[in-house]
């Protein structure tokens, strides 16, 4: 599959079918998810409440494939230096920055009424989730800030390879300091004791998600694809 | 042996004149750690309660300050092509120019930070601790801080871009000297805290001069 | 059943407050994508067929 992918012609046939495809069944499995999550009885510590979860706990599982993706993106960029994993890699960033914003906001907005405060630190998935949305921010403003295209990739592609060595410590390191600061930590929703009328509709809009990123993710390298496509064409025409 | 000498004693003169070295970077940690009594107010116990978090702190970004200048100086000269073609290899540069800034602003750094917490009112018996850990996470500082330094020199904004990229890797190295500093002066066991820092800083040691020689590669090209 | 379920109780406030942010967040994703998409595509095949004569 991977050398599949590898052909430009190749990918460019296969996403075009694999991401409206991935679409549709994303918006299946995110119907379905939340049809079943918004039916489900109030939870008897959380009440209604509990109906944030189907939307704030996969945006954050999300968020952190998106990381994984784009830290894999880079590394066989880096090693193999391929044009289109550079690609994958830049169409992976902002996708993850949407994720882990709105992961932040539902958190946000599930833990008011049930913290009675808009952010609590006490919670360690949340402040993980908030380095990561960091993490994003400083790949995108350092991708950014560098006007030659390759080296900016290059640079890019280092510093996701150093934050993705990272961030199983950085996540370590935030709940390692959540259990220190012991007292404060008030919830673990979202843990292995879930009952299924709430895990059923959880893993449903999970795997939703994971298809919507994938799709978006797709089609997002098919726009890059055209873009280098489209400026070297421009510079032949120029230069001709 | 004696070319890593010679590189040793060059970066560590210009880590020395670069932006005023050591003067400024204890310069701002001070400074910064004066505003926080002006700013929470005089209340003796509610300073004693922050004054390990925020000395950690302000640490931190006190050891960012004088980075901008670690690669992008020999990057604009030339050295930096010379360092690449010479006896070294560029990783073992990378490394010695980040010792060379833990030396000349991390250490200086480390000796202030027991200062700074006691005057804000932490219990004398932790400035050891404190010198410990303020060493330590120096070592972290400087070398994450060395790679975001690399990584920016291809773009044209050194200073603020580093701090953008660097801050969220530093999550680790914060935490763990923090509850090294709390646990100690609250009494509890700081051995595992202290050991972690310690274990980051060195693989921060032992993994960042790739990167770092990476970056620099990739601006040269 | 439909209404019952969108019945959210006291905290309505905040339950639809959420959906409507990841509403948006996946408005904004898809219509960014598909505009990108759509824009580089028509750049690209308007200059393939100018340097094709």
């Amino acid at each position: 599959m991977f050398s599949a992918l590898a052909n430009p012609a190749r990918f460019m046939a296969f996403s075009r079918w694999a991401a409206p495809i991935l679409g549709v069944i994303a918006a299946g499995l995110i119907g379905a998810g939340l049809w079943l999550g918004l039916n489900a009885p109030p939870d008897y510590q959380q009440g209604e409440t509990v109906k944030i979860m189907f939307i704030h706990v996969p945006a954050a599982w999300v968020a952190m494939l998106a990381y994984a993706c784009l830290g894999g993106a880079s590394f066989v960029s880096l090693v193999f230096r391929h044009a289109r994993a550079d690609a994958a890699a830049k169409a992976a960033a902002p996708l993850g920055a949407a994720f882990t914003g709105v992961a932040l906001v539902t958190g946000s907005l599930w833990g008011r009424p049930m913290w009675g405060a808009w952010w609590v630190w006490g919670d360690a998935r949340l402040v993980s989730v908030l380095v990561l949305f960091l993490l994003f921010l400083g790949y995108m403003a350092l991708r950014a800030s560098i006007d030659d295209e390759a080296k900016g990739a290059r640079a890019a592609e280092i510093l996701a390879l150093v934050g993705l060595i990272n961030l199983p410590i950085i996540k370590y390191s935030v709940e390692w300091w959540n259990t220190l600061h012991q007292g404060e930590s008030i919830m673990r929703a979202g843990g292995p004791a879930l009952d299924p009328v709430y895990l059923m509709p959880l893993l449903l809009a999970g795997a939703g998600y994971s298809a919507a990123f994938g799709a978006l993710w797709l089609e997002r390298i098919r726009a890059e694809v055209w873009r280098r496509r489209a400026t070297s064409l421009a510079l032949r025409v120029a230069l001709a | 042996m004696s070319v890593l000498a010679v590189l040793a004693r060059r970066e560590l003169s210009l880590a020395w004149a670069r932006g005023g070295g050591a003067l400024l970077a204890v310069g701002f940690f001070v400074a910064a750690a004066v505003m926080l009594p002006l700013a929470l107010g005089p209340a003796p116990e509610r300073l004693a309660a922050v004054s390990g978090g925020v000395t950690w702190v302000v640490l931190s970004l006190a050891s960012l300050l004088s980075l901008d200048r670690m690669f992008e100086r020999d990057f604009e000269d030339g050295a930096l092509d010379l360092l690449a073609l010479g006896p070294l290899p560029l990783e073992i540069v990378a490394a010695v120019k980040c010792l060379a800034q833990w030396t000349v602003s991390g250490a200086p750094l480390a000796i202030a930070a027991p200062v700074v917490a006691v005057g804000l009112g932490a219990p004398v018996a932790s400035a050891a601790m404190i010198l410990a850990a303020a060493g330590l996470g120096g070592l972290a500082f400087a070398f994450l801080g060395g790679t975001g330094a690399a990584l920016a020199l291809a773009s044209r904004r050194g200073g603020l871009l580093i701090a953008v990229v660097v801050l969220p890797l530093l999550t680790p190295p914060v935490i763990f000297g923090g509850a090294a500093i709390a646990n100690f002066t609250g009494g509890l066991p700081w051995g595992a805290a202290l050991s972690l820092l310690a274990a980051y800083a060195l693989a921060c040691v032992a993994l960042t001069p790739f990167a770092m020689a990476g970056a620099c590669r990739n601006a040269q090209s | 059943m439909t209404l019952e379920a969108l019945s959210a109780g006291k905290y309505a406030a905040y339950i639809w407050p959420a959906y409507a942010v990841s509403l948006l967040g996946f408005a904004w994703m898809i219509i960014d994508t598909l505009a990108r998409a759509r824009r580089w595509k028509r750049k690209a095949d308007r200059l393939e067929g100018e340097g094709e004569p």
